[in-house]
């Protein structure tokens, strides 16, 4: 078991809009990529966000080594419950997700 | 051939001057740059106002309109004041006036405006020109009435419309990022695949390359791409910098929808020019059958108190998830009976900071602070509510001791008095797309000369 953090080279949460939030995935090589590619996936992301898997969306970008998934906002930009209105934090939770390998 | 100058992301954010004159001196046709966005949250759609300081606001923008007269074409700014409602665009049409008469120049001046009659709009959602878009809230005709503020997101046609009036300088409401640097490629023929691509790779500046806070960026348009420029120094463009920016902030990083059409860039190829520059070809524009602009919406969700204290005593740093809860149960009791409210009436939380503020109960991590802050949050109908509740938090926060038989703790707060109003707190509860039959229908375009 690794962390998610330990493999990529960075993960970046962002706002997509107040409703989506898109998490990007900088694997940094070939081989990490290949690792996340196949060991993470939708459900980790939805477990994670305590989701559904069938909210998360799942885009592969060989080219750059990158993972992307987006999934509904854990709550809308600015609702009381929201608790970061630029959705830049949430990379660190993403980060700790561990990997079995 | 068309060449647009963005001297960044947006105004606001401040843009370096040696690479504005470099753009200036590589003779570009148009100056173009964003002033919103719904980033910072519903606040500034619901109030109808900027986030920056006019003093900002005003020094930049003072710079571009200097820029535009020294390069004689037209200077663009799109979803003006942060949210691009109506009161924002007055804000800067008479900013921009100031700034004119300051400077001495006349000026044809074309102001793009974006904001809805909520009334109005209602009665297009009932005659079915409204719909969802993904994760969208419900929506039924009374939630639009209760918009403080709703703009529609203006595309490449309402620009052109205001270009076309032979303006030197462009005051636009809410516009999509991308529009306004797309308009004028697209007026000119260029290919419109290129066009939009790369005016979602141009709208935030140099972010799509290194040295992202530089700012300006030069991009070209063509009948088969566009070439990206940053123009700071130390400023790089890569095809890697560049591709990696489709995935900023966007949901799909291969198709993004605006008015009248969607990019698709799935089958777009990067390649290097130099050591700065990057060339994109074959990205696709897909036109739709109906017109429609997307809508954004904020209105009023209630009222919000906060009250803060530290707790640095290591007992309670220890308990305090057990102390906060009993806090909160004991508080929820005493608003309902002495204020008469029922439980949807109101909330209170405490938020744990040094402890679990930033994921609440997904957080997987604990570890030992010396030092918790504890955010308490309260959220009502009104003013008057969020008053009352917050000063029944009070003395919780003040003394709540963990166990009866010990002696009265004290908490430490940082200010007298400890509630701090916040008023009226917002949301967006608009995620939809209002379709069009002729694309200029939900905007107004006027034409002042001034000088």
């Amino acid at each position: 078991m690794v962390k998610l953090n330990e493999i990529a080279e960075k993960v970046r949460t962002k706002n997509a809009g107040p409703f989506w939030l898109t998490i990007d995935i900088f694997c940094g090589s070939e081989t990490s990529f290949d690792i996340v590619r196949t060991h993470l996936s939708p459900k980790d992301i939805a477990a994670c966000f305590d989701t559904h898997t069938n909210q998360v969306k799942v885009f592969e970008m060989p080219d750059l080594h990158v993972v992307k998934y987006s999934l509904p906002r854990p709550a809308i930009q600015g609702t009381p419950e929201d608790r970061d209105m630029h959705g830049a934090s949430w990379a660190v939770l993403v980060g700790l997700i561990e990997i079995r390998t | 051939m068309t060449r647009v100058l963005v001297p960044s992301g947006a105004l606001g954010l401040n843009y370096d001057q040696t690479a504005l004159e470099r753009g200036l001196a590589a003779k570009p046709d148009i100056i173009v740059i964003d002033g919103g966005s719904t980033d910072s949250g519903p606040a500034y759609l619901g109030q109808g106002v900027s986030k920056y300081a006019r003093a900002s606001i005003k020094t930049e923008w003072a710079g571009l309109m200097e820029a535009r007269a020294k390069a004689g074409v037209p200077l663009v700014i799109g979803t003006a004041g942060t949210c691009g409602t109506d009161s924002a665009v007055d804000w800067m049409t008479e900013i921009t006036k100031e700034i004119a008469a300051e400077q001495g120049r006349p000026l044809r001046l074309a102001v793009l405006k974006s904001s809805q009659n909520p009334k109005a709009l209602a009665t297009r959602f009932a005659a079915g020109k409204v719909d969802p878009l993904p994760n969208a809230p419900d929506l039924d005709a009374d939630t639009i009435e209760s918009c403080t503020n709703i703009v529609a997101l203006a595309g490449a046609e309402q620009i052109r419309a205001a270009l076309e009036t032979g303006a030197d300088i462009v005051i636009a409401g809410r516009t999509t990022d991308t529009a306004i640097i797309a308009a004028l490629p697209l007026m000119q023929g260029c290919d419109a695949g290129g066009a939009w691509h790369g005016a979602k790779i141009g709208e935030c500046g140099a972010l799509c390359a290194t040295n992202p806070q530089s700012g300006v960026v030069l991009l070209d348009f063509d009948d088969a791409g566009f070439i990206v420029t940053p123009l700071a120094d130390g400023s790089k463009a890569s095809p890697h910098t560049v591709s990696a920016h489709m995935l900023y902030e966007n949901s799909d990083p291969f198709i993004l929808y605006e008015p009248g059409g969607h990019l698709d860039t799935r089958q777009a190829r990067y390649e290097a020019i130099d050591e700065t520059s990057v060339r994109v070809t074959g990205s696709q524009w897909v036109p739709s059958e109906r017109y429609t602009v997307k809508l954004e919406g904020a209105r009023i969700a209630g009222f919000q108190v906060i009250v803060m204290c530290l707790l640095r005593d290591p007992r309670y740093v220890e308990n305090a998830q057990i102390w906060a809860d009993d806090i909160k149960s004991k508080c929820d009791a005493k608003v309902r009976d002495r204020l008469g409210l029922r439980d949807d009436d109101f909330t209170i939380e405490l938020r744990l900071i040094g402890h679990s503020a930033s994921f609440g109960p997904l957080e997987t991590e604990r570890s030992d602070p010396i030092e918790i802050g504890v955010l308490g949050i309260v959220t009502a109908q009104t003013e008057d509510l969020t008053g009352e509740i917050g000063k029944m938090l009070n003395p919780y926060l003040l003394h709540h001791p963990l166990t009866q038989e010990e002696e009265q703790p004290t908490f430490a707060f940082l200010f007298s008095p400890p509630e701090l109003k916040r008023g009226a707190v917002f949301e967006f509860v608009l995620n939809h797309t209002l379709a069009l039959d002729d694309p200029m229908s939900a905007f107004r375009l006027e034409v002042q000369d001034i000088g």
